[in-house]
C-alpha cells in the first residue's frame, strides 16, 4: 500500500537587534522582543492555529488514519510558550491522539554537527528532554537542521539512539534511484534513512498559487493522482515542508488549507494511506546510500553553501564554535540560553549573497557586521568566566580541582582524623 | 546613426565628473560600429582623445562672417581644426550674431570653465550650435548637462532632430534646495522641450519628475559606468600598523562631511587603532577643523588638502575604507573608483551609485551610528573587509560603458523620427 509520510517543520528564530560596536561590553541583551513577538504572533494566527485545527480535524474524523510528524526547534518551542502558549496545547492535543510524531533534532537548529560532536550531542539531548516535557514522548526518529547529513554524522546520531534519519532526496547521492524508498547505511547496518521526494514537497509550498506554472491550479485530486500513477512498488512518499507553507507562504485566499483538508479523502479513494517517519522507517531497506559530504535541503545544489559558503559565514562560525568547549563549563544561565539563541542557522544565512530571503537586515554585510557584534559581546562574557588566556586542558584541571574540593578536603580529614586517633592510641 | 553632442568638459583637461562621465559614455557608444558621435566642446587644447569621435572645439566654429585667409586660419586654430572646416562653417552662417564680440576669425573666445560670465558663455554656444545645426547632418542631438541645453535646444529648433538631454545633476543636489532660479529656468526649459530626458540615477529621475514636472515616460535612467585605472594593479596598500578610513571629495554641505566627522569618534571612543582622513578642500574645511578638535579627535583625523591624478589612486589604495557620507549625489564615482583598487566603500543611500552596488555598505548619510559600525567592522573583523575588497573589485569591474552606451542607443532610436 502506498503511504504518505507528512513532516512539518515549524521554525522561527529570534530576531535580533540592531546592536551596534559601540554596545559591545555594555549591554547583554541581543534580541529585539517586539519583532519576535510580531513574527511568531503571525505565524502562529494565519499559519500554526489554524492548519493544527485541521489536522485535529483530520484525525478525528478519519479515526486516526491521518497522521503526520512536526520537527519544532527550540527556541520557536520557547517563543511559543512565551508569547503564544495556546499553540502548546494545541500541538499537546494533536501528540495525544497518537498520530503525530515529534522529531528529535539539535536544540538550537544549529549548525552544531558539523563544528562539534559534544555540542551536538548536548543539544539533541535538550531537544529530546525539552519534547518529552511538553508533549510527553519521547523522539524516535531524527532530523538535523536543514536535513544537514553525511555518513559520518549518522554514525554520532545513531550512537545517540536514533536510526531513523530523515535526509534529503538530492539527486547527486541518489543517482537514479527513486527518493521512494526507505534506504539503508552504507555500513551501519541498524540506521534506516528516509529521503525527502522534493518535487512533490515543493509543489505545495513554492507552486501552489503560481499560475505560470504548467500543473496549475495544484488540487489534492490531482496531487494524490500523481502519487497513485507512480510505479507499484514505489510505496513511500516522503512530503516535507515548512508549516508556514500553509497560511504564510501560501496565503489563505489562495485555498492552501482546503487542499490539505481535501488530501486524505482524494488519498483513501486511490488506496493511498498515511504514516509517520518512525513507522515508515519500519521495514527492510532496498538498498544502501552513501554521502560522504554532508548535504541539505537547500536550493538546487543541496549543500552547505547557504550557511558556509562564504568568507563572512565561515569567520562567524569559526569564531562562534572555538569557544564551545568553555561555554558547555560554565554554568551561568544567561550565558547558555544565549550561547543556544545565537547559533541559528538563520543567522548564519542572512549572511549568505544568495540566500539570505527573510532577513531582517539590508545586506549580508549588514547581517555580518551586526552578529559578529553581538558575538563579540559574547565572547567578552566568556573570557570574563574563563579567561582564553588559560588553555583548555589547564582550565579542565582547575575545575576539577575545585568541583572536587569539598570532597578532597573531607577526605584529607579522615586522614587527619585517623592520625590522630593513632596519635592519642599511642 | 549619427549623433550631434554638446558637452562641456572633455578629459584630459577637466574639472569635475562631467567630463569624466561624458568622455566614458562616448567611448562606450563608439562601441557601436554604426553610430557615427561628433562632439562638440567650448575650447579644446588639441590633445583630447579623437580616436572615437569627432570633437570639434566652439572656439574654432566662425559665428561671423569674416574675411581672413588660409594661413591665418591654419595659425589660430590650425591645431584643433583643418582650415577647410574651417570655410565650410563659415559658408553655413545664416544668421546676424554681430552683438556677440568675435575675434578676427569670426570666432567667439571661450574659457571652457565656469566662470562668472558663465551665462553670457552659454547663450555664446547657443550661436555656434546654429552654425553648427545649419552645416552638419545628424539624427539626434544630445545635450550634457544644463550648460548645453540651450545649445541643443537652439539646433533642435533649427535641424527639427531630436533632442535629448543628459542630466548629471540638477540645482537641487547642488544647492540642497535653495535653487538659483536662472539656472532653474535654463534646466526646466531644456527638460521641457527635449525629446527624452536621461538621468544618472533613478534619485535623479525622481527629482527631474517631481521638481521640474516632468513626465515619467520621458524620463529614463542609465546608470554611470566607470573606466578601468590603468594598472590598477600597481597601486599597491603601504603596509601599516594603523587602519585607515578616507572621505575624498569637495568639502561641502553636499558631501556631508559632518557625518563623517561624528562617526570618526564614535570610532575612536572604541578603538585607536585607525585614523581619519579628510582629502579635498571646500568651504567647510575650517569648520570641519574646528569640529574634529571639539570632540577630541584631532590627533586622528587629518586634512591633507587637495589630491590630484595618481596620487587619489594612492590615497585609495592605501585606505581601508572609503567613505561618501554625501546628503544628495546624483552618481558618485568615486566609491566605484575606490572599488577599483580593492578598496570596500561606505556609501550614503541617498547617492545614485547606491542603486547599482551590491557589495559595498549603504547607510544614511543622518545615520552616524550605522556609519561608525559599519567603520569599525571593516576595521575590525577581517573577514567582512576580505570579502567587500574582491567581490567589490569584482563587481565593479563589470560596470561598463559600452552597457550604458547601448541604453542611450535604444533612447536614440526610440526618438528618431
Amino acid at each position: 500500500m502506498k503511504k504518505i509520510n507528512f513532516y512539518f517543520q515549524v521554525h522561527s528564530p529570534y530576531v535580533l537587534r540592531r546592536y551596534r560596536f559601540f554596545e559591545i561590553g555594555n549591554d547583554h541583551y541581543y534580541y529585539d522582543d517586539f519583532a519576535s513577538e510580531n513574527t511568531i504572533r503571525e505565524l502562529v494566527d494565519k499559519s500554526y492555529l489554524p492548519a493544527n485545527a485541521i489536522i485535529a480535524d483530520l484525525i478525528k474524523n478519519t479515526n486516526g488514519k491521518f497522521r503526520c510528524g512536526f520537527s519544532i526547534s527550540g527556541p520557536t518551542l520557547e517563543q511559543l510558550e512565551q508569547y503564544a502558549p495556546e499553540v502548546i496545547d494545541s500541538f499537546r492535543a494533536l501528540a495525544d491522539t497518537g498520530c503525530v510524531e515529534f522529531l528529535a533534532e539539535p536544540y538550537a537548529h544549529s549548525l552544531s554537527a558539523m563544528f562539534n560532536d559534544k555540542e551536538f550531542e548536548l543539544q539533541v539531548k535538550k531537544h529530546s528532554a525539552k519534547i518529552v516535557e511538553l508533549f510527553g514522548k519521547k523522539p524516535t526518529a531524527f532530523r538535523n537542521a536543514e536535513l544537514i547529513y553525511s555518513d559520518e554524522m549518522a554514525e554520532k546520531i545513531s550512537k545517540l539512539g536514533y536510526n531513523t534519519i530523515l535526509i534529503e532526496g538530492a539527486k547527486h547521492i541518489l543517482g537514479w534511484k527513486s527518493p521512494n524508498y526507505v534506504y539503508g547505511h552504507p555500513y551501519l547496518p541498524k540506521v534506516r534513512l528516509l529521503t525527502r521526494n522534493f518535487t512533490m514537497s515543493n509543489h505545495i509550498p513554492f507552486q501552489f498559487s503560481d499560475t505560470s506554472w504548467s500543473e496549475y491550479p495544484l488540487t489534492a485530486d490531482k496531487f494524490t493522482q500523481w502519487i497513485a500513477d507512480a510505479p507499484a512498488e514505489e510505496e513511500l512518499f516522503n512530503i516535507w515542508l515548512g508549516y508556514e507553507a500553509f497560511g504564510i507562504i501560501q496565503k489563505d485566499y489562495t485555498g492552501i488549507f482546503e487542499f490539505l483538508k481535501a488530501l486524505p479523502e482524494q488519498a483513501f479513494k486511490r488506496g493511498i494511506g498515511f504514516t509517520t517517519p518512525s513507522e515508515a522507517a519500519k521495514t527492510t531497506p532496498i538498498d544502501t546510500l552513501t554521502s560522504p559530504y554532508p548535504l541539505s535541503w537547500s536550493g538546487e545544489e543541496k549543500d552547505l553553501s547557504p550557511w558556509m559558503g562564504n568568507q563572512l559565514q565561515e569567520e562567524a562560525l569559526n569564531k562562534l564554535y572555538s569557544v564551545a568547549e568553555r561555554v558547555n563549563l560554565c554554568k551561568e544561565k544567561a550565558l547558555k540560553r544565549d550561547w543556544l539563541t545565537i547559533q541559528c542557522t538563520d543567522y548564519m544565512r542572512y549572511m549568505s549573497f544568495k540566500n539570505a530571503w527573510g532577513s531582517t537586515f539590508d545586506s549580508p554585510y549588514d547581517a555580518f557586521t551586526n552578529y559578529m557584534n553581538i558575538l563579540a559581546d559574547f565572547l567578552l562574557r566568556v573570557d570574563a568566566e574563563y579567561p582564553t588566556s588559560i588553555e583548555n586542558e589547564e582550565l579542565n584541571e582547575l575545575l576539577k580541582t575545585i568541583n572536587d574540593q569539598e570532597k578532597t578536603i573531607s577526605e584529607q580529614e579522615e586522614i587527619i582524623k585517623k592520625l590522630r586517633k593513632r596519635k592519642t592510641n599511642i | 546613426m549619427k549623433a550631434l553632442m554638446f558637452g562641456w568638459e572633455f578629459p584630459p583637461h577637466i574639472l569635475g565628473g562631467l567630463g569624466t562621465a561624458s568622455y566614458g559614455l562616448t567611448r562606450g557608444m563608439a562601441a557601436q560600429d554604426d553610430l557615427e558621435i561628433t562632439f562638440v566642446i567650448p575650447k579644446p587644447y588639441g590633445d583630447e582623445d579623437q580616436s572615437f569621435a569627432k570633437i570639434i572645439g566652439a572656439c574654432a566654429v566662425p559665428v561671423v562672417w569674416k574675411e581672413t585667409s588660409r594661413e591665418r586660419v591654419q595659425e589660430c586654430i590650425g591645431h584643433i581644426m583643418n582650415p577647410d572646416e574651417f570655410f565650410y562653417y563659415r559658408d553655413h552662417i545664416r544668421y546676424d550674431f554681430r552683438r556677440i564680440w568675435t575675434n578676427d576669425l569670426g570666432c567667439i573666445e571661450f574659457s571652457g570653465r565656469y566662470p562668472d560670465n558663465l551665462v553670457q558663455e552659454i547663450g555664446n554656444y547657443e550661436a555656434v550650435a546654429s552654425v553648427l545645426a545649419h552645416s552638419l547632418d545628424f539624427d539626434v542631438i544630445h545635450s550634457h548637462d544644463w550648460l548645453t541645453y540651450p545649445a541643443g535646444i537652439f539646433a533642435k529648433q533649427i535641424s527639427g532632430k531630436p533632442l535629448v538631454i543628459h542630466v548629471h545633476a540638477t540645482d537641487f543636489d547642488r544647492s540642497r534646495g535653495n535653487v538659483n532660479p536662472t539656472v532653474y529656468s535654463i534646466e526646466r526649459r531644456g527638460m521641457d522641450i527635449a525629446d527624452h530626458i536621461i538621468c544618472v540615477s533613478n534619485l535623479t529621475r525622481k527629482t527631474v519628475i517631481e521638481k521640474y514636472g516632468q513626465d515619467p515616460s520621458k524620463v529614463s535612467t542609465v546608470h554611470n559606468a566607470v573606466d578601468p585605472i590603468p594598472n590598477a594593479e600597481s597601486y599597491k596598500k603601504t603596509p601599516r600598523k594603523e587602519k585607515l578610513v578616507t572621505f575624498l571629495g569637495r568639502i561641502t554641505m553636499q558631501k556631508g562631511p559632518e557625518y563623517f566627522v561624528e562617526a570618526a569618534s564614535r570610532v575612536l571612543a572604541r578603538t585607536k587603532n585607525v585614523r581619519f582622513v579628510m582629502a579635498g578642500n571646500g568651504d567647510m574645511m575650517n569648520a570641519m577643523i574646528d569640529l574634529a578638535a571639539s570632540r577630541g579627535i584631532a590627533d586622528r583625523f587629518h586634512f591633507p588638502g587637495f589630491l590630484k591624478g595618481a596620487q587619489v589612486h594612492q590615497m585609495l589604495a592605501d585606505s581601508d575604507v572609503y567613505i561618501m557620507p554625501s546628503v544628495s549625489e546624483p552618481f558618485g564615482i568615486s566609491p566605484l573608483e575606490a572599488m577599483q583598487v580593492g578598496t570596500p566603500s561606505i556609501i550614503s543611500k541617498q547617492s545614485g551609485c547606491a542603486e547599482i552596488l551590491n557589495n559595498a555598505i549603504k547607510t544614511d548619510y543622518w545615520d552616524i551610528d550605522a556609519m561608525a559600525d559599519a567603520i569599525y567592522s571593516i576595521v575590525e573583523y577581517p573577514a567582512i573587509y576580505q570579502t567587500l575588497s574582491e567581490e567589490g573589485r569584482k563587481e565593479v569591474n563589470a560596470i561598463t560603458w559600452d552597457k550604458a552606451g547601448l541604453k542611450v542607443r535604444e533612447i536614440y532610436d526610440r526618438v528618431k523620427r
